[in-house]
């Protein structure tokens, strides 16, 4: 690519992507020609709907009355002190509606679908949130809902998977590849190309082909425009540091987004170690540097052999087990803006039990990689200082796993 | 001139269609692609589609997502796709090939590496399922430069200003993809094909080639009757998926089914 990501400038991180899609050398949509109309239709109904006063007011009316925004910050007091350094405060996307920030992207995505007529829609899940999430969108506005899981991921997600049926989605288990969420998002993208017509694809992270990295950003982006307002409200000023797990990366692209300009403010994107880096088993492309290479239609750091077959990942959370990762990451990774660090399976449910022993909250295992950062970070920072970590999903849906771990069976 | 557009000018003063059979290198091994290649030319093949395996083929259907999967567990890769061409080319110095494939593995050589040696094993096309002409700025001139054709798909849901784009950017053939759905799925119809194809006759003197569908001699003949060309691809590789087990009787039934197609088609 002729763009350098390295040209870029922090002020220009809030004008991407390109009219293409390029967020500098990445992104762009790279399908086959059969998505191409149906992806500039998305990208023509999004742009026309995007400023339009009505569509807002319907998304910010569906965010404050079905999904129960705002969500709180909460100053996480008695973990803080024992970790004896910044204050952390935990931005509470595990209280919204279903459980986790991905509603915010399906309540936006559903709109859209709404207004271009289609009567079906699909999506890719790992954790099943996304899942979830699209399946109660689909049963509030009475669309017919498929969700393609990978099979590995509905065993460790049984949970999710009932909740899906309960709410009128068909889950379809997906054998091919590896069985976890890129062979979903395959798999979605299959049946998209065959039932174009009829289905609207809701894409639950910031991948995926043009218009998709930006359109969930920009309806995840309320995370960020909240937690910049309560930071100023109860902490007085607009905190140090942000912390989010990164996987393809919604959450954090939500949180991190409204405060890119904000210098003084750094991030952390933090993704799934697996075993540990050294053991090559893990979901870290940013992380571990690794090449470029084109997935899923974007074009950004893809885990991939020397013959560019996508590599297996490995993660506890199924959320995060994803070879790639949204390609406005990759930009932020390059200029500098964001950290990108990894936490792996023993260190994230060392969070996960100590937040939920010291403060109450069970966080999702994807969100408690976030949490496993801060607990290096904060005593490394004066008591003075304030981490915002986004604690995107509640943990219930883990507890079997964690079991399992455990030694329990029920 | 390119092989591929000298083969079209042939069949055009023979006023023949092409046959354009596709397989997927590497599967069921890499060590029987070079001799299927020989088969298929021996059946009325007029151009080979070879297929790069790929771990993750969003466009195919089953039948081609597991020849890719056979074909990786061999250890099938890029590199060895272009030393079984120039193998080809050691006794067929004739038949046009064209890879087709994902942009990955492509992208992990490099464009530029990829593109010298595809040139010099004796390479005449390029397919790459995901990457249309938008996301072909630096590819698509380093082919040119090396006279690789760069073959673009066209489908049922292509607008007309898109068709245009993909016209002016096209070299070799257009593919036209009969359906809307991934390879292998269900049969096409010749009528419906037509109608889409007329438009962009309009448009470009490129070859219009028409895969995804194809099953029979029947289906084969029906569309020679509105294209330039007919590519099978899923009726072929299923021929492979059934005989793993007896992998030196694939050859032979790679060239009764194609060979039925080529006299259909003729007839």
């Amino acid at each position: 690519m002729t763009v350098s990501a390295t040209e870029t400038k922090f002020s220009d991180l809030t004008r991407m992507p390109d009219a293409r899609g390029h967020f500098g050398p990445y992104g762009g949509r790279f399908v086959s020609e059969t998505l191409s109309f149906a992806l500039e239709e998305l990208e023509q109904t999004y742009l026309s709907l995007r400023d339009d006063p009505d569509f807002q007011a319907e998304f910010d009316r569906d965010l404050a009355h079905y999904v129960g925004r705002p969500s709180p910050l909460y100053h996480a007091e008695r973990w803080s002190q024992s970790l004896g350094g910044a204050q952390i405060w935990l931005k509470r996307e595990d209280l919204n509606h279903t459980g986790a920030h991905k509603v915010n992207n399906t309540i936006g995505q559903a709109l859209l679908a709404k207004k271009t007529g289609k009567p079906r829609v699909i999506a890719e899940t790992g954790a099943g949130q996304h899942g979830v999430a699209t399946a109660t969108v689909a049963a509030r506005l009475g669309l017919e809902c498929d969700v393609y899981m990978g099979a590995a991921d509905v065993q460790r997600q049984k949970l999710n998977v009932y909740r899906m049926r309960l709410l009128g989605a068909r889950v379809i288990p997906v054998e091919s590849g590896t069985r976890t969420l890129k062979d979903a998002m395959n798999e979605a993208l299959r049946d998209w190309v065959t039932n174009v017509d009829n289905t609207f694809y809701i894409i639950g992270t910031v991948a995926g082909p043009h218009p998709y990295p930006q359109l969930v950003r920009d309806f995840n982006s309320v995370v960020g425009r909240e937690a910049r307002q309560q930071s100023l409200a109860q902490i007085g000023r607009l905190p140090d540091a942000l912390i989010a797990c990164v996987g393809g990366g919604s959450n954090a692209l939500g949180l991190f987004y409204p405060f890119v300009e904000d210098d003084a403010v750094a991030m952390y994107g933090v993704e799934a170690g697996g075993d540990g880096i050294e053991t090559g088993r893990h979901a870290a492309p940013l992380s571990t540097n690794a090449p470029r290479g084109v997935l899923h239609g974007n074009r950004t750091y893809l885990m991939s052999d020397e013959a560019g077959q996508v590599s297996d990942t490995h993660s506890i959370s199924a959320g995060l087990d994803y070879p790639g990762v949204g390609p406005e990451h990759a930009l932020w990774k390059d200029v500098g803006r964001v950290n990108y660090v990894a936490a792996n399976d023993k260190e994230v449910l060392e969070a996960f039990r100590e937040l939920t022993h010291m403060e109450g909250i069970m966080p999702a295992l994807e969100s408690a990689h976030a949490l496993a950062h801060a607990k290096v970070l904060a005593p490394t920072m004066r008591p003075d200082q304030h981490i915002v970590v986004n604690l995107s999903g509640r943990g219930d849906k883990d507890i079997m796993t964690v079991a399992n771990i455990d030694g329990i069976e029920f | 001139m390119n092989r591929i557009d000298q083969r079209f000018s042939e069949l055009k003063e023979q006023g023949r269609k092409a046959l354009i059979p596709y397989i997927t290198a590497g599967d069921p091994a890499p060590q029987y692609t070079v001799g299927f290649m020989h088969a298929l030319v021996e059946a009325g093949a007029d151009i080979i589609e070879l297929g790069v395996p790929f771990s993750d083929p969003m466009a195919d259907g089953p039948v081609i997502q597991k020849a890719c999967e056979r074909a990786l567990k061999q250890g099938t890769r890029l590199v060895d796709l272009l030393d079984m061409v120039a193998e080809f080319r050691q006794v067929d110095a004739k038949t046009p090939i064209v890879l087709m494939g994902y942009l990955n593995p492509i992208e992990r050589i490099g464009y530029e590496t990829f593109a010298d040696k595809a040139a010099s094993v004796g390479v005449d096309g390029v397919l790459v399922v995901d990457m249309p002409p938008e996301e072909a700025d630096e590819f698509g001139p380093l082919l040119k430069a090396r006279d690789l054709a760069a073959i673009f798909l066209v489908a049922p849901t292509t607008s007309n200003a898109r068709a245009a784009t993909i016209c002016a950017h096209g070299e070799g053939y257009l593919y036209y993809v009969s359906l809307k759905g991934v390879t292998g799925a269900a049969t096409l119809n010749a009528d419906d094909v037509a109608e889409h194809l007329a438009p962009l006759r309009e448009m470009t003197d490129l070859p219009l080639c028409v895969g995804f569908g194809i099953r029979d001699g029947v289906t084969a003949a029906e569309v020679a009757k509105v294209a330039d060309g007919v590519i099978v691809g899923s009726a072929l590789v299923n021929r492979i998926a059934e005989s793993v087990d007896a992998p030196e009787t694939i050859a032979g039934q790679l060239k009764s089914v194609l060979g039925e197609m080529r006299t259909a088609m003729d007839a």
